[in-house]
């Protein structure tokens, strides 16, 4: 039981990973829209990303409907208990999913601008309103029964304000890194300087949240600082040290252009493993365990099967259509 | 209990799920149809190495591409809307219909998704065979998923296979009953097939509006046209038969909704009358100005020239659906099906007299059906949504029941940002879509931005690429 329970928190916590990585890079270059104003920069990077941001948010899909299949308890408390910020990732989704097709199809200038803005204020407000969830489940919530008992504006503290910007600058570290990789030429040498920016204020991020989790909660500090403990989780901390150094070096250095996206992607892979490291074993914190939240085993085990043969076959293919538009796009040869 | 504009969250809640769920559902019920003409237009290109049919794959892949997004961001808010306003509902169906839903995602949401790059953008890149591979795996994809969304929404209609734990869970009990309860298979061939003909009669009214703008020229219009008046000479009459079928399989299992659907507030005891039109009365338990046909109810539901039936003077008030609703829904839906099944006949009438391309009358009333199907299919959605009321889960979890600890204003003002948005953001959609359709296919008709120039990619151009894996030259100027 134990078992079955976990491997499926194991399989949501990938869904979500990918997912923060895939569409985090392509909602980081709507936020980093404003520092390239001319359309020609801007139509570039879209095409970087336009044949494979679907299946980028597709994670979140799997995200959202793996916890309502397989922790549907804990779908049912966290979802009205983030109501604002859920409403207004989703409201953010549209205008940025749809900027990807009608920025094309716009003929005038000005309508160009205008989903162009969309475009930004989309990706800004979805990376903002991911942060705040993510600080809001961390910070803890109401529970009364099988159902969330708190206010409607519980979720806003400055915790979840630092989250949410934090998030907000990692996505555009990401969102740098992946132009930095995809482009050549002049945009490629701004993408990179940017990289460079983003890269100090993430780390800013990920320090503040660091330093304030464990007093958020008395379970997240027994965790993160009681002796002896902190010798095996210590090993995090450390491991993002090291990776940060990597990040810099790599950020100075020319050539091996993927570099700076795969440390990045490792550094997101930390932050992660911290996070799981302070909400074990509950899904919602000091509230929800996985065991409670968990789906009964009939359930768990009809989707196991089905999980486990696809999600494989979904990365081979995923993995060729990344493939399929792979290298350089040269910024001398239009598209339109 | 507090209220939004003297409403209740319950009732601002379900307003909201219907209007995000009839916007989501026209671009489906779009793309469903046109990812397999697609498909078609893509094999028979290959086929016959007839220039028209690229020309129109090219014309409508831009099309599709717009309908597609718009789907899919409209989408992701039905997936998290069952979370935010109906967190008892999710809590307490999670264990059966979240599987379904994850397998959703698992078989189709990616499939689509991961093809839908290369098809879109891969035609120079990939050669004729994978390009061909991909455009057929977004169309499985888009059927896939209706499979699993309708064997869900079946499920709700026709709950079966479970049991319930002791929190109030329903638990699955038997996946296979779960999945193929009675009213899926009559509802996933009806859906589908509306979705097929929604989209030949949108590609059909697009063709008739170029005809009567005189394009003839233009040899990619009446191929289109042609195409789409099989489509429909063909789905139409097949839909009336399977809508049939499914009002007899709804008959079976939900015969509450059939009353309000034929307006029988009373019980029948010889011989069920057909009403034809009538003003729903439901709190005098009446119909009013009503037009009725006797007996043809009875022979139509298969009861028999002297059939029974019961009437919703048999059911208890609050087990009552909002019969107005369901009664006009209804009555809309089966009114363009037989319009439909007039255009059809006309256009085999037409094409065996060699008026096809001709008739003006026949274009002008293709062009005036084309958004029909849309209609049509909402009035559908509505039907049968509406008819299950008051509960979510048939005979098991009443609506009412379902609903998020939610404060009405929180409902109330996202139902309003909803609104907002959508006609602003959909509706620019709608408008490029209509502007893509006023313009007839080229014959150097380009697809979307990488068919018009080349990319480089990574020493390799697609050029060379496609002559290396032993695809045809490009065409001239287009890739």
């Amino acid at each position: 039981m134990t078992d079955l329970t976990l491997i499926w928190a194991l399989i949501l916590a990938f869904a979500v990973y990918t997912y923060v990585v895939l569409d985090g890079f392509d909602l980081g270059l709507g936020i980093l829209y404003p520092f390239f104003p001319k359309k020609k920069d801007r139509d570039l990077m879209m095409n970087t990303v336009a044949p494979v941001w679907d299946g980028n948010e597709t994670w979140l899909v799997l995200g959202g409907g793996g916890l309502f299949a397989a922790f549907p308890l804990a779908y049912a408390i966290i979802l009205p208990a983030l109501y604002p910020p859920i409403l207004a990732m989703l409201l953010a989704l549209v205008f940025r999913g749809v900027a990807f097709e009608f920025r094309w199809r716009a003929t005038s200038r000005y309508g160009q601008r205008l989903w162009d803005y969309a475009f930004i204020g989309g990706s800004v407000v979805a990376a903002m309103a991911q942060g705040i969830t993510l600080g809001a489940v961390l910070q803890g919530i109401e529970v009364d029964g099988r159902a969330y008992a708190g206010g409607w504006w519980d979720w806003l503290t400055w915790f979840t304000l630092l989250t949410g910007v934090s998030v907000v600058l990692g996505y555009a570290l990401l969102g740098a890194c992946w132009m930095n990789w995809k482009l050549e030429g002049d945009i490629q040498h701004r993408a990179r300087e940017l990289a460079r920016g983003a890269a100090v204020l993430t780390v800013m991020g990920i320090v503040f949240v660091s330093a304030a989790t464990p007093f958020l909660e008395q379970g997240y500090f027994e965790r993160w600082l009681a002796w002896p403990g902190i010798l095996e989780v210590a090993i995090v901390p450390v491991l993002v040290g090291a990776l940060i150094l990597g990040l810099a070096r790599s950020l100075f250095m020319e050539g091996r252009d993927w570099l700076p996206f795969l440390l990045t992607l490792l550094l997101f892979l930390l932050c992660f493993v911290g996070l799981g490291i302070s909400m074990w074993p509950d899904v919602v914190p000091g509230a929800v365990s996985l065991q409670d939240a968990a789906s009964p085993r009939e359930s768990q085990i009809f989707m196991l099967v089905g999980a486990l043969f696809l999600i494989p076959i979904i990365l081979a293919y995923t993995i060729y259509a990344y493939w399929v538009f792979r290298g350089k796009i040269d910024p001398e040869e239009g598209y339109h | 209990m507090d209220t939004f504009l003297g409403l209740e969250a319950l009732v601002l809640a379900r307003v909201q799920f219907a209007f995000t769920v009839a916007f989501h559902f026209i671009f489906p019920a779009i793309s469903i149809g046109l990812a397999s003409y697609l498909a078609v237009l893509n094999g028979m290109y290959l086929w016959t190495k007839d220039e028209a049919y690229l020309r129109l794959w090219r014309y409508w892949v831009k099309i599709f591409a717009i309908a597609f997004a718009m789907g899919v961001v409209s989408g992701i808010v039905m997936s998290y809307q069952f979370g935010t306003n109906w967190s008892v509902f999710s809590d307490l169906t999670g264990p059966v219909l979240g599987p379904l839903m994850a397998y959703e995602v698992l078989t189709a949401f990616f499939l689509e998704a991961g093809f839908l790059g290369i098809m879109l953008f891969g035609r120079g890149r990939v050669g004729p065979t994978l390009h061909m591979i991909a455009t057929a795996m977004v169309a499985v994809g888009t059927a896939v998923s209706a499979t699993w969304i309708l064997s869900v929404n079946s499920w709700m209609q026709t709950p079966q296979g479970f049991t319930m734990n002791e929190v109030g869970q329903f638990v699955p009990e038997s996946w296979w009953d779960v999945i193929f309860n009675p009213s899926f298979p009559y509802r996933l061939a009806h859906t589908l097939t509306a979705a097929y003909l929604t989209t030949a009669f949108i590609v059909g009214g697009v063709a008739a509006w170029h005809l009567l703008r005189g394009r003839v020229a233009n040899l990619g219009v009446q191929t289109m046209f042609s195409m789409a008046m099989w489509m429909i000479a063909v789905t139409a009459p097949l839909q009336i038969v399977i809508g049939h079928e499914h009002g007899l399989n709804t008959l079976e299992h939900q015969p509450v909704k059939i009353m309000a659907m034929e307006g029988h507030f009373e019980s029948h005891e010889d011989g069920v009358p057909l009403v034809l039109f009538g003003w729903p009365d439901q709190d005098a338990g009446e119909m009013h100005y009503t037009i009725e046909v006797p007996r043809v109810g009875g022979l139509i539901l298969d009861q028999g020239w002297n059939g029974s039936m019961a009437g919703l003077d048999t059911v208890a008030a609050e087990d009552e659906p909002p019969v107005g609703i369901v009664f006009f829904a209804f009555r809309i839906m089966v009114g363009i099906g037989m319009l439909m099944l007039g255009i059809g006949i006309w256009g085999l009438i037409a094409r065996f007299t060699g008026r096809l391309y001709d008739s003006r009358w026949l274009h002008r009333a293709a062009l005036v059906m084309g958004p029909s199907g849309l209609v049509a299919v909402i009035a559908g959605w509505f039907t049968t949504e509406v008819g299950r009321q008051p509960w979510v889960v048939y005979g098991q979890l009443r609506t009412a029941d379902a609903l998020s600890p939610v404060g009405a204003e929180a409902v109330g003002a996202s139902l309003i940002a909803f609104v907002v948005i959508y006609f602003l953001v959909f509706g620019a959609g709608v408008f490029y879509i209509l502007r893509l359709m006023n313009h007839p296919p080229e014959p150097g008709e380009t697809g979307l931005r990488d068919e018009a120039g080349p990319v480089r990619v990574a020493g390799l151009n697609p050029h060379q690429q496609v002559q290396e894996t032993g695809g045809p030259r490009p065409h001239g100027g287009e890739n």
